[in-house]
C-alpha cells in the first residue's frame, strides 16, 4: 500500500529558509529506512519555479510531498500555499505545513487555503527531529499518496 | 486555542469498523470524544447542526468513509471543502477502495489525506493508532 513497499524512492520538497532546520530535516531524512530524495528550496519564488518546472528547475520531479515553511524571503509560504492549491495541476501534492507560527490566523488561513495539514515546529532539537519522522511515517507508509502520473 | 478534548466525527456505515475505531480509541487516555454518523445525511445533518443534531459540537476532526448510504462520502467531502464554515476542518478518508480514480478525486476535491482500510486486523488497529497520533497529537488542528 505504500511507496515503501514499491522501492520507489520517494520525492519531497523542503521549503525553508533556515539552515539549522533544513540541515535537521535533513539528518531526520537520512536516518529513515525509507528510500527519499529530499530537495531542498529557500524561498517562495524559487519553490514555484520548482513544481512549475522553470529554469534551472526544467528536470525537477513533481514531489510526492512538501513541506513548507510560512515565513520565507521573496514570496511568502502563505502565497505558495495559495497558488498549489488553486492550481489544478499541483494542488492534489499533499502540502505539511511546517513553522514556527502559533498563531490562529495563520493556522486557520492555512487550513482554509487547504494545507493538509498544520505543524508547529518544536524549538528543541530532539523533538523537531520526532516531528519530521512522524511525518515521514504518516504520509508515508499510513497514508495513499495521490498518483503522481506526471513524473519522467 | 482549543484547549478541550478534540472532537473526531466517524462517518461510517459498517458496525464492525465502527466498533473497532471506538475501541482501539477508548485504550487512549481520552484526549477526545467520538462521534458516529452511520450515513451520509446524518454526517451533514451533524455537521448543519439540524434536527436530532442541534447540540452537535463542531468537529475538529473527521474520519470518512466513501461509500455511504443515502450520501456518498465524495459528495460529503465535496459540500465540506466547499463551505466557507466546513472546510478548514480536517477530513481523512479512510475507506476500501484503492481505485486510482478515488484517490486522485479525493485529493482534488481537498481531502486532507487519502488513508486505505487494511483488511488485517492487526494492521487496522495499527493505522487507527498512527492516525490518532498523527491528528491529535504531532498537528495542531484549526481553531473553531
Amino acid at each position: 500500500m505504500c511507496s515503501e513497499m514499491s522501492g520507489k524512492p520517494v520525492d519531497i520538497l523542503l521549503v525553508e529558509d533556515s539552515a539549522g532546520d533544513v540541515r535537521l530535516t535533513k539528518e531526520a531524512f537520512k536516518e529513515s529506512k525509507l528510500r527519499n530524495n529530499l530537495y531542498v528550496v529557500g524561498d517562495g519564488e524559487e519553490a514555484m519555479s520548482f513544481l512549475r518546472r522553470e529554469g534551472q528547475y526544467a528536470d525537477a520531479f513533481r514531489p510526492d510531498l512538501m513541506l513548507l515553511d510560512l515565513n520565507l524571503p521573496k514570496k511568502d509560504g502563505r502565497e505558495v500555499l495559495a497558488e498549489v492549491k488553486s492550481d489544478d495541476n499541483l494542488k492534489r501534492i499533499p502540502v505539511v505545513i511546517l513553522t514556527v507560527s502559533k498563531a490562529e490566523e495563520d493556522i486557520m488561513k492555512s487550513y482554509n487555503l487547504h494545507a493538509n495539514c498544520y505543524i508547529t515546529k518544536p524549538i528543541d532539537m530532539e523533538q523537531f527531529i520526532k516531528v519530521v519522522k512522524s511525518i515521514e511515517e504518516f504520509w508515508f507508509t499510513i497514508v495513499k499518496l495521490p498518483p503522481n502520473g506526471a513524473k519522467g | 486555542m482549543n484547549t478541550n478534548k478534540a472532537e473526531v466525527l466517524l462517518v461510517e456505515d459498517q458496525p464492525a469498523a465502527v466498533r473497532l475505531v471506538q475501541e482501539v480509541l477508548k485504550e487512549n487516555n481520552g484526549n477526545h470524544n467520538l462521534y458516529v454518523a452511520k450515513d451520509g445525511v446524518e454526517a451533514m445533518a451533524f455537521l448543519h447542526r439540524e434536527g436530532d443534531f442541534a447540540l452537535a459540537p463542531r468537529p475538529d476532526l473527521i474520519l470518512l468513509d466513501l461509500s455511504l448510504p443515502k450520501k456518498d462520502g465524495r459528495e460529503i467531502l465535496a459540500e465540506i471543502k466547499t463551505d466557507d464554515d466546513l472546510k478548514r476542518i480536517p477530513v481523512v478518508i479512510l475507506t476500501v477502495s484503492e481505485s486510482e480514480e478515488d484517490i486522485l478525486k479525493a485529493y482534488r476535491l481537498q481531502a486532507n489525506c487519502y488513508i486505505i482500510k487494511p483488511i488485517h486486523l492487526k494492521r487496522f488497529i495499527e493505522v487507527i493508532k498512527s492516525i490518532e497520533k498523527f491528528w491529535l497529537d504531532t498537528v495542531t488542528l484549526p481553531p473553531e
